[in-house]
């Protein structure tokens, strides 16, 4: 389990966290959501180990997130940050293979290459990382995060995927698709967190979803729970949006609706 | 892409240019060889391949007292030294761009040379003087250390200015180079005030760059330095090819992100402070060589680093080459050609050919 305890980051006398506590649980998909400027990104790095807490702390299985050294970190969690930009031509194989160097692999470049398939790019290996279009390089960084931690759970010990927004720039089709990779990785016995700002796909997938607002988790549960008008209009600022179906000559497109 | 038009395409491979690069850096061994030759056997004096070839081969009594005298003498201490510069030169370069993950930076353009030159300066006009405990101290590694010291000083605090959150602004970079450069020039400017004749003369050769008055001394000088920067390669090349994704990403695959930068910055400044110490400021070569190859073997550090001091060595045992014959007897300073040839291929790079575009930098 990977837990935080009374997280409060400062920056610029302003409490970007304030007092978090957020326990994520092997086989569990947890969602974060939450409007604009809520803290989001800040509780990844500080989960992640990137950014230390000024206050509370972070904790792997039991051992202290700073008293880990990066590269045992790294075989331990894989991280998709949005959208990352190259000034060198690196290949997508060249790109997704240094996340399966950083887990100590033994024939990178053939958990490279798997990495990609898994993502359906097969096929891309060989192109130029800054030519492709920005929903194919988020997939190719995704692909990295897999091939850093590619089984779920290696001798009993679970891995960590932390996805910051990984559909930003996708079509509706690898949203799902992304978003079935992470939650079959949790299936198998790993720790998956996600950012999501589309509310659909989080009451889809999250099997534990958690609001935040203004540095403060303002409602965690089951989508079922927490996903009402209540939560919703308080925290974004919309009333009467939840489960209700639009005027008739708004059409709308649903993706959980594929299910029925 | 355009760039890669060789017959061992990274599409053909399926994006490993593993090959490519093995390959590649056999190639460059091979120049380098042929490199050394045309620097060992080009010159006023009549001492050619042929007798290059006797001495080589034992039968140095043919040679005449003086030819013998030219090879050894003058020749290979300045072959030696050129390869060592050359390679000084480019892995400073390469590593550069690597730590700013800006294909443009390079320790000429963003005033690192001119504080190494700064600093040798000081060390010329200061040195008998006011610095007099401290070339005692140091004896011939006193102008080298200077020289590593004001490379180091000027790089750090490029990287405290053009590098914020972890983000580095092409354009705040080259901006506060010009402005570190031209710092380090004025404050040269008022040492040159105060130097006497002699003084001068050895910061005019600085000023331009030269491998003539190549010695033992000066290779057994720069030596070290070099080495130990060859020497991490291994070290830093998987860590530099994660900075290329940015500190967070680097910091997610394992890399002790500020040690490894720290450990650069003082390569860099090793590597650069210590050419300039040794042959002045020769530019152009940290920029030119690691773009070349990175269209031959690609851009991962794990071939581009080594494969930067076999070619940057290369390169500039051939500018070398045509500096002494060109006008022979009389000889160009280096710096002309490596800038005639090397400052077309930065407008080239800024054009955005090769495969680097300037809309794709941070």
């Amino acid at each position: 389990m990977i837990s935080a305890g009374n997280i409060t980051v400062t920056r610029s006398g302003r409490k970007l966290l304030d007092d978090v506590g957020i326990d994520l649980h092997p086989g569990c998909f947890t969602v974060v959501i939450g409007p604009n400027g809520a803290g989001k990104s800040t509780l990844m790095k500080v989960l992640s180990g990137e950014m230390a807490p000024d206050e509370g702390s972070v904790s792997y299985f039991g051992t202290a997130a700073h008293l880990h050294p990066p590269a045992e970190l790294a075989r331990r969690r894989a991280v998709l940050p949005q959208a990352v930009q190259l000034s060198f031509p690196f290949t997508a194989l060249e790109i997704v293979r240094m996340g399966a160097v950083a887990q100590g692999a033994l024939q990178p470049t053939e958990q490279a290459r798997k990495a990609l398939t898994r993502v359906g790019l097969r096929g891309f290996e060989a192109r130029p990382y800054p030519s492709l279009s920005g929903g194919e390089q988020q997939r190719v960084q995704f692909a990295r995060a897999l091939a850093q931690v590619p089984a779920a759970v290696v001798d009993g010990i679970p891995r960590a995927l932390f996805l910051d927004e990984p559909t930003a720039s996708l079509d509706l089709g690898h949203q799902i698709s992304v978003l079935e990779i992470a939650r079959d990785f949790a299936a198998a016995g790993g720790i998956v967190l996600a950012i999501l700002h589309d509310l659909n796909l989080a009451a889809e997938f999250a099997d534990h979803l958690v609001v935040l607002d203004q540095g403060r988790v303002v409602d965690e549960g089951a989508s079922m729970e927490t996903v009402n008008d209540r939560t919703i209009g308080s925290v974004y600022g919309i009333a009467g949006a939840v489960g209700r179906l639009p005027a008739a000559h708004i059409p709308f497109v649903l993706p959980q609706s594929r299910h029925r | 892409m355009r760039a890669l038009t060789l017959p061992w395409r990274a599409d053909k491979a399926g994006g490993d240019r593993s090959l490519q690069g093995i390959v590649a850096l056999v190639a460059l061994v091979l120049l380098v060889v042929v490199a050394s030759l045309v620097s060992l056997s080009s010159g006023p004096t009549g001492v050619g391949l042929p007798e290059l070839w006797a001495y080589a081969t034992g039968n140095g009594d043919s040679l005449a007292a003086q030819d013998r005298v030219v090879l050894e003498a003058v020749r290979l201490p300045r072959t030696a030294l050129g390869l060592l510069v050359g390679a000084g030169l480019a892995v400073s370069g390469a590593m550069m761009q690597g730590l700013f993950r800006n294909p443009l930076a390079d320790p000429g353009i963003v005033g690192v040379t001119s504080g190494a030159a700064l600093a040798a300066v000081v060390a010329i006009v200061l040195g008998p003087t006011v610095l007099l405990p401290l070339t005692l101290l140091f004896g011939n590694q006193f102008l080298p250390l200077m020289a590593f010291c004001g490379a180091l000083v000027n790089t750090w605090v490029l990287y405290l200015i053009a590098t914020q959150d972890g983000r580095t602004s092409t354009t705040t970079l080259i901006l506060s180079g010009i402005a570190i450069g031209a710092l380090s020039a004025a404050l040269m400017g008022m040492l040159i005030f105060m130097a006497d004749d002699r003084q001068l003369r050895d910061i005019t050769f600085w000023s331009l760059g030269s491998l003539g008055g190549a010695t033992y001394g000066r290779v057994l000088s720069i030596l070290p330095f070099v080495a130990v920067v060859i020497a991490i390669i291994p070290f830093v090349a998987r860590g530099l090819d994660a900075l290329v994704l940015g500190d967070a990403a680097a910091f997610h695959m394992g890399i002790p992100v500020q040690r490894l930068k720290k450990i650069v910055i003082i390569a860099v400044a090793a590597a650069c402070g210590s050419t300039v110490a040794v042959a002045g400021s020769i530019g152009f070569v940290g920029i030119v060589v690691p773009h070349l190859l990175r269209l031959v073997m690609g851009p991962s550090h794990r071939f581009l680093l080594l494969g930067s001091a076999l070619g940057g060595g290369a390169l500039l045992l051939i500018a070398d080459s045509v500096a002494r014959t060109v006008a022979a007897p009389a000889e160009l300073p280096i710096g002309v050609i490596t800038a005639l040839f090397g400052a077309p291929v930065f407008l080239f790079l800024l054009l955005g050919k090769g495969g680097i575009r300037m809309r794709d930098m941070p």
